[in-house]
């Protein structure tokens, strides 16, 4: 039957349904309007601009992607890293803020307190939390080296040496590893008791039930962290940009720029790349160029995530 | 789907697409001011600036009230702690609660600022002024304001980079004075140096690019590189004073105990701008520094017996001993500003008004930044001070000129100096043909 054979009672019912139901999606239309399409096209299409951020962008075409992927030094090294935060930072998190997990729920006595000692971290300020790390792995008059000396191990650089400074920042990812180890504990109180005992009675160890009972149950929010990890390393601005500036020892001004990424461009992520494109080089174009790499990135990454992942749920079922 | 619906969804689609497009033009305008304002009407005028201690804003403060004071009509509301980036989303902005008269502490924007027209050109202003912008400011003031000849801004104020020096530490190392030359200053470095094992008890000199203030600009000063040739191409290849600054630095660096041994020493320095600082605690004998640290040290517990002399310079050089490295804040005109006769005259009185600027200087320990005013007997008789005057007054000295793109010039030259003092890069001129190459991709990737 065609909209014209209906009879016009019929279709007016449907279009009042269907404004009903638009004015009851209209909040969320008009904040993902707003806040996520519109500045998304318009980054799609300031990518294919000049754009100083003062006079109106004028049609570039390639130029800007041409620029960051070909003549930008910094962008392979921040792509780089970016990629190894993604990876090792997020792995580690989950690695260690399930196995913190596991230890709160499973000690006998004093669970209260190794929780809030856990967590605490977490509520610190980005900011005070790099500043207090770079202090105290000061490869000079760091308390942490000083130990280190007089057990007679050796001293790395830390945030001084390009070869540390990454596994330094993970050691101050992991230190704030509080708000996964809550989320994980939550999850791990919630597998049935029965099951353990069942497969205990059936003789599994403590390694098959982790595997066969504790993971599966543990697979949407092992999902959930995996992917808000992947975005929160895409995003990864304060620590890498005040542990670089602070162990360099510059805070920058005329004749004396900041160096990106210090030591070496090793804390170097794809965030600073929009910043320093954006609003110290006037550059919106290229800007927008990096931050659809992001965006393209995390998409891919959350895809991928989440086709492993419902694929583990289907299997549930 | 018919022909007709089709056509249908592609005209809702042309006009989607017309809509978005309107939108997203409009949103990259800027509302536009203009010089057509009445300078005699009342008027008030928003002026922001980066101060922010109490004994700035009352400087400022004074200032503006003396400028009200001669212009009755006109009324300054001033913004105190503004921020280059505030600054830039204001220009972009405009609107009537936009700043009619912005000053930023940082001199590598005005490129940017004059090039796009964020800032009016004021040089129309100054002709009808009868100001001269090159006979009132010194070469180096006068440089960092201006844009390819388009004076879009004026200095409000400098900053000048000389030596301090250990008197105590000179007189147990039998050094009478401080060093003219660098050879000179090479030779002291190393006799002022204390190796105890791996490390130091006493370094002459940090020449490391990260040892604070240390950085490639300020020493390259000496040597009064030109940075861009007149067409606007980078120079760094061809300048051999460029060349000459970088090998200076790392024949210093092999001679103080090679790169690794500094390095390591440097990460043991205290934060630049606490009483910890490396020279303040004795741990370094010379340092470069601007004009601040005098009054740092002296503000502080500190007991160092300290003296200030302009950076020694190359000895081929010796008859330009004097001069240094120059910056400061600048001040200008927002274009989206419609009352910019009036601020003009804030901006003129601000900046060439002889008892307007001395009075600023020494209300906030800067160096004046008119020809009239470092030659003025009001100017603070500090003798730290009356150096750095000294050194802001000297013809030779300059200044890294600004480009438009920001500092990106000087973020890649910085990148090869800390290549080579490491001897991660050791071909020098190569490093700098390459260097070259990327400043001229950067300012053609930025126009």
């Amino acid at each position: 039957m065609t909209a014209a054979a209906l009879d016009p009672g019929l279709r007016r019912r449907r279009r009042r349904e269907r404004l009903r139901n638009l004015a009851f999606l209209s909040p969320w239309l008009l904040g993902t309007g707003l806040f996520f399409l519109y500045p998304l096209v318009t980054t799609a299409w300031l990518s294919f601009t000049k754009y100083d951020g003062f006079v109106s962008p004028v049609w570039d075409g390639l130029g800007n992607w041409k620029f960051v992927f070909q003549d930008y030094p910094f962008f392979w090294p921040a792509l780089r890293n970016t990629l190894w935060f993604v990876v090792i930072v997020v792995t580690t998190r989950i690695v260690v803020g399930l196995g913190l997990g596991m230890l709160v729920i499973s000690v006998k006595r004093g669970s209260s307190a190794l929780r809030t000692i856990f967590y605490a971290p977490y509520l610190a300020p980005p900011v005070a939390a790099t500043l207090a790390f770079v202090f105290l792995l000061n490869p000079g008059t760091g308390p942490v080296n000083t130990i280190l000396g007089r057990l007679g191990l050796p001293q790395p650089g830390w945030f001084n040496d390009p070869t540390w400074s990454k596994p330094s920042l993970t050691l101050l990812a992991l230190w704030g590893v509080g708000d996964l180890m809550v989320i994980f504990m939550a999850a791990l109180l919630d597998v049935p008791n029965e099951l353990y005992e069942a497969a205990a009675l059936d003789g599994a160890g403590a390694i098959r039930r982790f595997r066969h009972i504790t993971l599966p149950h543990l697979r949407p929010i092992l999902l959930f962290a995996a992917i808000t990890g992947v975005i929160v390393m895409m995003q990864y601005y304060t620590e890498p940009l005040v542990a670089g500036q602070v162990a360099s020892g510059q805070i920058g001004g005329s004749g004396q720029q900041t160096e990106p990424g210090y030591p070496d461009g090793s804390t170097l992520t794809l965030p600073q790349l929009v910043y320093n494109l954006g609003f110290q080089r006037f550059d919106f174009g290229a800007a927008c160029v990096i931050a659809l790499i992001l965006f393209t990135l995390s998409m891919v990454f959350a895809a991928f995530l989440m086709r492993r992942g419902s694929g583990f749920l289907a299997g549930e079922d | 789907m018919t022909r007709h619906s089709r056509l249908r969804r592609l005209g809702r689609a042309g006009a989607l697409g017309a809509t978005l497009a309107l939108a997203l033009t409009a949103c990259f305008g800027s509302s536009q001011g203009g010089a057509n304002d009445n300078p005699n009407a009342d008027v008030t005028i928003t002026f922001w600036h980066g101060w922010s201690a109490p004994n700035e804003v009352k400087a400022i403060q004074d200032n503006i009230d003396a400028f009200e004071k001669e212009h009755p009509n006109i009324h300054v509301k001033a913004v105190s702690a503004i921020t280059d980036d505030k600054i830039n989303q204001a220009l972009r902005a405009g609107g009537p609660n936009a700043p009619d008269v912005v000053s930023s502490f940082s001199t590598d924007n005005v490129g940017a600022f004059c090039s796009s027209g964020a800032f009016v050109d004021l040089t129309p202003f100054l002709e009808k002024s009868g100001i001269d912008p090159k006979k009132v400011f010194p070469p180096a003031q006068a440089t960092y304001t201006q844009f390819e000849g388009n004076q879009c801004a004026l200095p409000l104020l400098s900053d000048a980079y000389g030596l301090y020096y250990n008197k105590d530490m000179f007189k147990a190392a039998g050094i009478a004075g401080p060093p003219k030359t660098l050879s000179e200053f090479d030779a002291d470095a190393v006799k002022l140096t204390k190796e105890s094992g791996d490390t130091y008890s006493q370094l002459g000199f940090m020449p490391l690019y990260h040892g604070y203030e240390s950085a490639l600009s300020h020493i390259a000063a000496q040597w009064s590189p030109t940075y861009f040739t007149p067409d606007g191409k980078s120079n760094a290849a061809d300048d051999p004073g460029l060349k000459a600054a970088y090998e200076w630095q790392k024949a210093l660096v092999g001679k103080l105990g090679g790169f690794d041994k500094l390095d390591t020493f440097r990460t043991t320095f205290a934060d630049e701008f606490s009483d910890n600082n490396p020279f303040m605690i004795g741990k370094v004998a010379m340092a470069i520094d601007g004009e601040w640290r005098g009054g740092m040290i002296d503000d502080s517990d500190s007991k160092v017996n300290y003296g200030v002399a302009p950076f020694p310079v190359p000895d081929d050089m010796a008859a330009q001993y004097g001069k240094g490295y120059i910056t400061g804040t600048i001040v200008g005109i927002a274009s989206t500003s419609s009352k910019q006769n009036a601020a003009w005259e804030f901006v003129k009185f601000m900046t060439t008004d002889t008892d307007a600027v001395v009075n600023f200087a020494n209300g906030i320990h800067n160096v004046a930044s008119t020809k009239a005013a470092l030659a003025s007997p009001n100017l603070d008789k500090d003798p730290t001070t009356q150096a750095f005057i000294k050194i802001a007054s000297n013809p030779y000295s300059n200044t890294t000129p600004a480009s438009p793109n920001g500092g990106a010039y000087q973020v890649t030259l910085q990148n090869l100096g800390y290549a080579y003092e490491k001897g991660k890069q050791t071909d020098l001129q190569a490093g700098l043909d390459d260097a070259a190459q990327q400043i001229d991709t950067d300012i053609a990737q930025s126009q």
